[in-house]
């Protein structure tokens, strides 16, 4: 998680992203940023986010973010 | 039939009481009915081609969905006897199959739209090119095509990722294809938000059918009063770009962004409301729009349902495509900020260019994309340097002076990229914006020069007051939606206040005999 939480910092560092539950929905997060984010995730974690999964669920928080990370990674084991 | 005729009235006022007097179960077969009445209006050709997306989408959807069964049936019964390679290659084969039948669905819908749209102006393009003689003619575009072509190419894709339940009945499917009020100038709708509202009982409810009318009459209003008056001079100012250019392109700028707005806004609130009258969630378009600090923000707020369908099907797949990741992997000797940007970078102009074209196949409408892409690509670039800026000035970029310059730039800059929309061609658009700077003539403006368009100055003042109203009511949104404001205070008040708007309709509007009250705007794309 920690990992995860700095790549979003880099993206956006006066953002508390522990907090806030709404990176898609208040506008936080916009589309560049989400496939910025997408190839810094795959880059570090090794995982593919495939397009249909890129949606405001799954990025509105890091939390949301992360256990679609973990679900990935589960599949591909 | 146009949302401004008689016959549309006439049409509702039939249609709404019928559908809460036949039973609940069948109110979907009157809107479906309904459609069929709707589009037959607009003409034979427009209902063939309708009716050629319905059947194909109805077919591929189904046919992706059996192999999505089949395909759980097989690696199941495979689960004990084969491998987990060979479960693997089964799993392919049927991927590909669906796949196919995708493609194949795509070909037919988007070649319908193609043909329609580009035929005769790829037809001038090649005879330009080759000398020969142009093939292909120009066919008149049915309504609403572009609109319910990509709300069923949304929809084939969903099932396609499923990520919604594939519709079996054709004749549910075709309602939500087909919905009439959408077809005029979208919203661009999605199967999982409208389909079930379409298909469930609705009762009736007098506050929500005064809800309906007040949202309807505003967007008659701003029709009828703003865009149809407006459009007359901003017609005008198009047609002589050689007479009118200098000081007259910067009013002819104004003029377009508030009969745009009030036009396509107008246009979506008649279509939002007579949703709610049978009892259905249309999806918003605007969201405050002309309050955007910058032209990302703007693309959020504007025609927000067209955005949301290119970021969902076209950015996103896109930018995380094998081939975009295997381009961002080759660039990284480049470094590894350019390997990052360049697929970004890459979908975001072709998404663009693909917006523009979108709106038409005259060149302007590409250039027009293009350019939208590149501000934008331009601004994301800018970040750093607008941070540091902040940093230096907190005091200044927080203050309501700045944010009010935020958003007078950001409405210029997108008027002058929408002169592109205005002209006939790229050249005559970019001469017209580069005149504003080198020809002074507020003199010839106002001596004469606004009159000669076709309104006079009592026209002038009514659009005024008719902005202002507009502007007054955006700024009222912004704590509460005004209708419930109004709702809140009653029935009595909401009919005077629905009284007044029809009045001043019926006054100020420019409607009947000696009139024409024309297409929306958006139709045309």
């Amino acid at each position: 998680m920690e990992q995860l939480l700095e790549i979003l910092r880099e993206l956006h560092p006066e953002t508390d992203f522990e907090k806030e539950t709404a990176l898609v929905d208040h506008g936080i997060l916009v589309s560049f940023d989400i496939v910025m984010l997408i190839t810094r995730i795959e880059e570090e974690f090794d995982v593919v986010i495939p397009a249909k999964d890129i949606t405001p669920a799954h990025f509105n928080s890091a939390k949301s973010l992360y256990a679609l990370i973990a679900s990935l990674e589960e599949q591909d084991d | 039939m146009l949302f401004t005729s008689w016959a549309f009235l006439l049409f509702l006022a039939v249609l709404v009481p019928l559908y809460y007097l036949v039973p609940k179960r069948v109110q979907w077969i009157v809107l479906l009915l309904a459609n069929a009445v709707f589009v037959g209006f607009a003409g034979l050709t427009g209902a063939i081609y309708l009716t050629a997306t319905i059947v194909t989408v109805y077919l591929a959807t189904r046919a992706i969905d059996a192999l999505f069964r089949k395909q759980k049936e097989t690696i199941a019964a495979m689960k004990a006897t084969h491998t987990k390679e060979e479960r693997k290659k089964a799993r392919l084969g049927f991927e590909r199959k669906r796949r196919i039948v995708l493609i194949a669905c795509l070909c037919v819908n988007v070649g319908i739209l193609f043909v329609l749209k580009y035929g005769a102006a790829i037809g001038r393009l090649s005879a330009s090119l080759l000398h020969t003689p142009a093939f292909g003619q120009e066919l008149a575009l049915t309504m609403g095509i572009s609109f319910y072509t990509f709300s069923s190419i949304g929809y084939l894709l969903d099932v396609y990722r499923e990520t919604v339940e594939t519709q079996k009945n054709p004749f549910k499917l075709a309602l939500f294809i087909s919905f009439f009020p959408l077809l005029v100038q979208g919203p661009i709708s999605r199967y999982d938000i409208l389909g079930e509202q379409l298909l469930a009982p609705h009762t009736f409810s007098g506050e929500r059918f005064l809800s309906g009318a007040l949202r309807i009459t505003w967007g008659y209003w701003k029709k009828l009063i703003v865009a149809d008056r407006l459009l007359v001079a901003v017609k005008a100012l198009c047609a002589r770009p050689q007479v009118y250019c200098g000081d007259f392109v910067f009013v002819e700028m104004l003029l377009y962004a508030a009969c745009l707005y009030a036009d396509f806004t107008g246009g979506i609130d008649i279509t939002i409301g007579i949703g709610e009258w049978f009892g259905v969630t249309v999806e918003e378009n605007f969201f405050r729009p002309y309050f955007s600090k910058n032209i990302s923000e703007y693309w959020r707020r504007w025609h927000m349902t067209l955005g949301e369908w290119f970021k969902r099907y076209v950015y996103y797949p896109l930018s995380v495509s094998k081939p975009m990741r295997m381009l961002s992997q080759k660039s990284r000797k480049l470094g590894v900020g350019v390997s990052r940007r360049l697929p970004v970078y890459l979908a975001t102009l072709l998404v663009w260019a693909l917006t523009g074209v979108w709106h038409g196949s005259n060149w302007t409408f590409l250039v027009w994309g293009l350019l939208n892409g590149i501000v934008i690509l331009l601004s994301e670039e800018c970040k750093p340097l607008y941070a540091r800026f902040h940093a230096r000035f907190p005091r200044l970029t927080e203050s309501v002076f700045y944010r009010g310059f935020t958003v007078i730039r950001t409405v210029l800059l997108l008027s002058s990229l929408r002169l592109l929309d205005c002209y006939a061609t790229v050249k005559d658009a970019f001469g017209a914006f580069f005149s504003m700077f080198t020809t002074w003539n507020w003199g010839a403006v106002f001596r004469g020069g606004i009159q000669s368009l076709g309104l006079s100055w009592a026209d002038y003042g009514v659009a005024l007051f008719g902005v202002l109203a507009m502007f007054a009511l955006s700024m009222a949104q912004r704590k509460a939606p005004i209708r419930k404001r109004i709702m809140a205070h009653g029935t009595t008040a909401s009919v005077c206040v629905l009284l007044v708007l029809i009045g001043t309709i019926l006054v100020f509007g420019r409607y009947g005999f000696g009139f024409d009250a024309g297409q929306f705007i958006y139709n045309r794309f």
